[in-house]
């Protein structure tokens, strides 16, 4: 399968991709690591005139300590990022997100900015990016500007990102100290989650001070278990308090019905999920 | 047409492509790399990886023109004269394939993972090779063979009983 045929420009600076992307407009697409973009042009599922790619502009790659959090290139790969020290000690949500992110080939590519951006509801690293409350900043022809997470995540493959816009970095809060854990339910390796679920607690002794849950593919966009956060916080971190929280998982949800399962069926998958991942984040055997 | 310079398997090159021509047809067609192989076209099989600058990547996902000024290893371009790379001593030594067809995907995979992890526990290994299909379904002996590249245990029963395999 080939790509219908493009122009291609790989500008050095944002600047420049930016003055590509005024210049093209809807004609353009944006190509970062291309690990979701060049399966689809493969496809034929979309056929832009023009692919920008952001590979040369080196300023968007690596991860940079910014006081109270995390900033993150946009072009820096899941590989880099999953290996980051500073990442592993200060949103260790993002580090466990992205080990089970596609293979080792397609995290070498892949990229921090362009999976968000690509927004796939199914894609593995909205929901930790929710539960952290991480701000998304855009540059575009007037400067820069932030978007919180929360905000950002618009509908299926859609986000706050204007069409003359292109998402720079991704600023990640601390949460050092917090306990992390990703539950991905999958069919086949390597594949998109059926349902997955992010979860991040802070402990006080034996009991859960503050937990933040997010949820992959039980809607539109990624999703906050807000309801399981709430009921979370004072608890015991034992199998019976946490299976009881956990219960309201699906609270708001709106999952898709496809071959991999029912809406009931997801639902049913995001309260165990759910359970197992704050379960293991307090640091309790899941089972 | 955009102007491409690139190292391919120590050897500088450079072409004139359409920027849609994906990397492993550029290997396999313009360069004659017929080593590396297209297996499911999707970037799901893995067949088709490389090297590019020193990290595995499926080359049916990337496009020639983001390779320009990049160094690529084929599995054409893993050992010298005429020898075989450990890897591909292990595969042959522990029967590491059946058909073939997902070999050099493993073997290229295989370097990369031994690169970063030079000690991978079976668990390790199995992860690690996760983006690689093999359509015969032989991963017992293909984790036999990079445990024995890694210089783990030797295999004692390696090679399949007679009648068994593809």
């Amino acid at each position: 399968m080939i790509p219908a045929a493009f122009e291609y420009v790989a500008p050095a600076s944002v600047e420049e991709a930016l003055a590509a992307l005024a210049e093209h407009g809807d004609e353009a697409k944006i190509i970062a690591g291309g690990q979701s973009l060049l399966p689809v042009l493969r496809m034929r599922l979309n056929a832009p005139e023009w692919v920008i790619d952001l590979g040369r502009i080196e300023s968007l790659r690596g991860v940079r300590d910014a006081g109270d959090h995390l900033a993150v290139g946009a072009m820096t790969t899941h590989h880099d990022v999953g290996k980051d020290a500073l990442v592993h000690e200060h949103a260790l949500l993002v580090s466990k997100a992205i080990s089970h992110l596609a293979d080792a080939q397609v995290r070498h590519r892949g990229t921090f900015g362009g999976a968000l951006a690509h927004a796939d509801p199914a894609g593995d690293l909205g929901a930790p990016v929710l539960a952290l409350d991480a701000t998304m900043v855009v540059q575009g022809p007037g400067g820069t500007r932030e978007v919180a997470a929360a905000d950002f995540f618009v509908d299926l493959f859609e986000t706050a990102i204007s069409d003359d816009e292109i998402l720079v970095e991704v600023r990640v809060p601390k949460h050092t100290g917090w306990g992390a854990s990703y539950e991905k339910f999958v069919r086949i390796a390597h594949q998109w989650p059926i349902v997955a679920v992010a979860a991040a607690v802070r402990m006080d002794g034996d009991r859960i001070a503050e937990a933040r849950v997010g949820l992959t593919n039980m809607g539109s966009t990624p999703l906050r278990a807000t309801a399981v956060e709430e009921a979370l916080v004072g608890q015991p971190a034992t199998t019976d308090a946490v299976r009881q929280a956990a219960t309201h998982a699906a609270d708001g949800a709106n999952p898709p019905t496809d071959l991999n399962g029912s809406a009931e069926y997801r639902n049913h998958l995001a309260t165990v999920l759910t359970a197992r991942a704050v379960l293991a984040a307090a640091g309790r055997d899941a089972t | 047409m955009t102007r491409i310079s690139l190292t391919v398997d120590g050897q500088q090159v450079a072409d004139d492509v359409e920027p849609r021509t994906l990397l492993v047809h550029y290997l396999r067609e313009r360069l004659g790399k017929t080593g590396t192989v297209v297996g499911c076209d999707t970037s799901n099989c893995g067949a088709c990886t490389v090297h590019l600058d020193g990290t595995s990547v499926k080359s049916c996902n990337v496009l020639a023109v983001q390779a320009d000024g990049c160094e690529v290893t084929t599995i054409e371009g893993v050992a010298a004269d005429g020898g075989l790379h450990p890897v591909q001593e292990a595969f042959r030594e522990c029967h590491g394939l059946q058909c073939g067809y997902c070999t050099p995907g493993m073997i290229m995979q295989t370097i990369d993972l031994l690169a970063e992890n030079p000690d991978p526990s079976e668990e390790a290994i199995r992860s690690g090779l996760e983006g690689n299909l093999c359509r015969c379904t032989g991963y017992h002996n293909i984790v036999k063979a990079v445990q024995h590249a890694a210089g783990q245990a030797a295999p004692t029963s390696s090679q399949p009983a007679e009648g068994v395999g593809a």
